[in-house]
């Protein structure tokens, strides 16, 4: 029982960061109807911001996640305004390659960049390696603290979408853009604010993954699993991101542990599979059906 | 200036519009024979890199130019192509028959990932794809007692009816007729019903549908197809690098096919023929430019990518026909000379299809 209480809670743990990468998948997805490739580098990005204001700059912790949602968040406004605004309204699939090239090059200009390179760096976490013991099990802090900053980040978007000014401008543009635009909201300003968004959430998954993984320049390829998190949930749905990144950790942990080896890797590939085999619009999607 | 004046309907079907047309290709089939002959033996064999990236691209751009439907797990099938060669090679079967049945397993595992796509669109349809481009991945990895596992598997020289492919001059002429052959085996396809159902079901599945064209059968039969070119390459590839493992099929191979496709001009063979060229050429110049950098940039890992990705952006941004676009704005420029202007190719307002609900 201490066992599958172990597991459990760092399935869990590694599916909020799915979660939230793939909430930036989602975000950006309701807004322009494309999909971020470049999320898990965006990801990436800010784990370095966050390990330079803390182990170049010896920022305390929180003032570094807090430089480091600032900075990327205006990173992700600035891309918007340069590479995607252009191909807005193209193919869609054009605008998906468009972050493909953007993933690059942020990979390349990153393993360029004096001091941050090519090597494996480490975010000094308060609450580094204590444990506590809940019903038998071993649980360190650390998985803990990154259920609870992203139960408290969900709540954070939750009253932001749901009580301010701006919240509601980006849900009703992500609802029809024709008649949020005729309601007088701008809806390419909310577009470029939406990609703000996203990188900033990104960003903060990348801090919570940091002492799991640690910060190097491939730490985005671990948003490519939050694809099958998205469209698990039903891609469009934020509640169905976190949903299906809490499902893809439970069932990549579990696989890890009862399935033969190899298998962890690929589970979250063929629950996609079997999810959009079943039911292409996920668990929470909406049923869409087109007019001609 | 050149004009066509249309008196019979098998112009509209003519492999060549005119004696022009056959006089340049015919010229550069001369000159691609004699390549061998001039270049020294390292280019020669990143030609045959080259040609084998056409086989790839050729296949791919079926799938994405011409049928609209996104593969981002193309890897795969290279892997199934060049696994199922390199095995049955080991077996002492022919060349002929393993490359026919890479071809046949490439095409089986096209069908089965073409079976989702039947009900897949756009993004759910890469993702599909790359689902199963990293499962296939993980199975050859796994699979030890059949693939080798991370150790790889060694290949020997091709036997082609008796002649042995020991050099790359060979080994490029063997690509050379192989690409040849798929070329206009595509470009026929193309002018048959197959083809315009193809690109009928690319323009509106909704008119394809209504005009009759069984979506389900098409799209299928465009999976296979592209999957068995894309065998056909693998083997070939396998041959080329005379060994293979599970790292030379990852989501990073896929993604560079794909993005020679979109880079090379959607929608053209040509552009195919043009992305595989800048695909292979592109590290060959950065190493080549890396002696004019100052050290401290040249010596740098990221280098690579940041240009492609720079040079993939650019062209999305600047010249969505891709290389192939360009060059026909050139050939227009030239063909028209003091009558080109600058809007003659202006792209047209393209909005995108809305998944939405209105």
């Amino acid at each position: 029982m201490a066992q599958f209480l172990q597991l459990a809670l760092s399935g869990i743990a590694i599916g909020c960061v799915y979660a939230l990468v793939a909430l930036g998948f989602v975000l950006i997805y309701k807004a322009t109807e494309t999909v971020n490739f470049a999320q898990g580098d965006l990801m990436m990005l800010g784990g370095f911001f966050a390990y330079t204001a803390t182990a170049v700059m010896g920022w305390p912790y929180w003032a570094a996640i807090v430089f480091a949602l600032a900075v990327m968040a205006a990173y992700g406004m600035l891309a918007e305004r340069i590479v995607l605004r252009p191909v807005l309204g193209q193919a869609q699939f054009t605008v998906v390659m468009v972050t493909i090239g953007v993933g690059y090059v942020m990979r390349g200009v990153v393993t360029m960049m004096p001091g941050w390179g090519t090597d494996t760096y480490k975010i000094v976490t308060p609450f580094a390696e204590k444990v506590v013991n809940l019903g038998g099990a071993a649980i360190s802090l650390e998985q803990l603290m990154i259920i609870l900053m992203t139960a408290a980040l969900c709540a954070v978007l939750f009253g932001f979408f749901r009580f301010t000014r701006i919240g509601i401008a980006m849900q009703a543009a992500s609802q029809n853009q024709l008649a949020a635009y005729y309601m007088g909201i701008p809806v390419a300003r909310i577009n470029t604010l939406i990609w703000g968004l996203s990188a900033a959430v990104a960003t903060f998954a990348g801090i919570l993954l940091a002492p799991i993984t640690f910060v190097h320049a491939n730490m985005g390829f671990i948003g490519l699993k939050a694809f099958p998190a998205a469209v698990v949930g039903g891609f469009g749905s934020i509640p169905g991101a976190i949903a299906g990144g809490i499902i893809i950790g439970l069932v990549e942990s579990f696989a890890g542990f009862y399935l033969p080896e190899g298998i962890k890797d690929i589970a979250a590939y063929i629950v996609v599979l079997i999810v959009l085999m079943v039911k292409p619009s996920g668990l929470f999607g909406e049923k869409l059906r087109k007019k001609v | 200036m050149r004009f066509h004046f249309k008196t019979d309907y098998d112009q509209d079907i003519r492999l060549f519009k005119d004696g022009v047309q056959v006089f340049w290709y015919g010229l550069l089939a001369v000159c691609l024979l004699g390549l061998p002959l001039v270049l020294p033996e390292y280019l020669v064999g990143q030609m045959v890199f080259i040609l084998i990236y056409c086989i790839i691209g050729l296949g791919l751009m079926l799938l994405i130019g011409f049928t609209g439907q996104i593969s981002l797990g193309h890897a795969a099938f290279l892997a199934v192509g060049a696994y199922t060669e390199a095995l049955l090679q080991a077996r002492g079967v022919p060349f002929a028959v393993s490359l026919l049945a890479a071809a046949l397993l490439s095409g089986a595992a096209g069908v089965l990932v073409g079976l989702p796509a039947l009900r897949l669109k756009g993004i759910y349809l890469a993702i599909a794809t790359m689902a199963f481009g990293f499962i296939v991945e993980e199975i050859i990895t796994r699979w030890e007692h059949v693939t080798g596992g991370n150790s790889g598997k060694q290949l020997k020289q091709i036997d082609f009816f008796g002649v042995t492919i020991d050099s790359d001059a060979r080994f490029y002429y063997l690509c050379l007729g192989l690409t040849a052959v798929i070329l206009l085996g595509l470009i026929n396809l193309m002018r048959s019903p197959t083809g315009r159902a193809f690109v009928a079901i690319r323009d509106s599945e909704i008119s394809a549908q209504s005009m009759g064209i069984h979506l389900a059968r098409y799209k299928t039969v465009a999976f296979a197809l592209s999957a068995m070119l894309t065998g056909v390459a693998g083997a070939l590839y396998a041959h080329k690098l005379q060994f293979i493992s599970p790292e030379q099929f990852n989501l990073l191979v896929s993604i560079e096919m794909a993005t020679l496709v979109f880079i090379g001009g959607l929608g053209s063979f040509h552009g195919a023929i043009f992305g595989a060229a800048f695909i292979i050429a592109l590290p060959q110049v950065i190493v080549f430019m890396k002696d004019y950098l100052p050290t401290a940039v040249a010596q740098q890992t990221g280098l690579q990518p940041t240009i492609f990705g720079i040079i993939l952006i650019c062209f999305l941004l600047f010249e969505p026909l891709g290389i192939y676009g360009r060059w026909v704005k050139i050939r227009t420029y030239f063909s028209l000379f003091p009558f080109y202007r600058r809007g003659m190719f202006r792209r047209q307002k393209a909005y995108m299809k809305s998944d939405r609900l209105k």
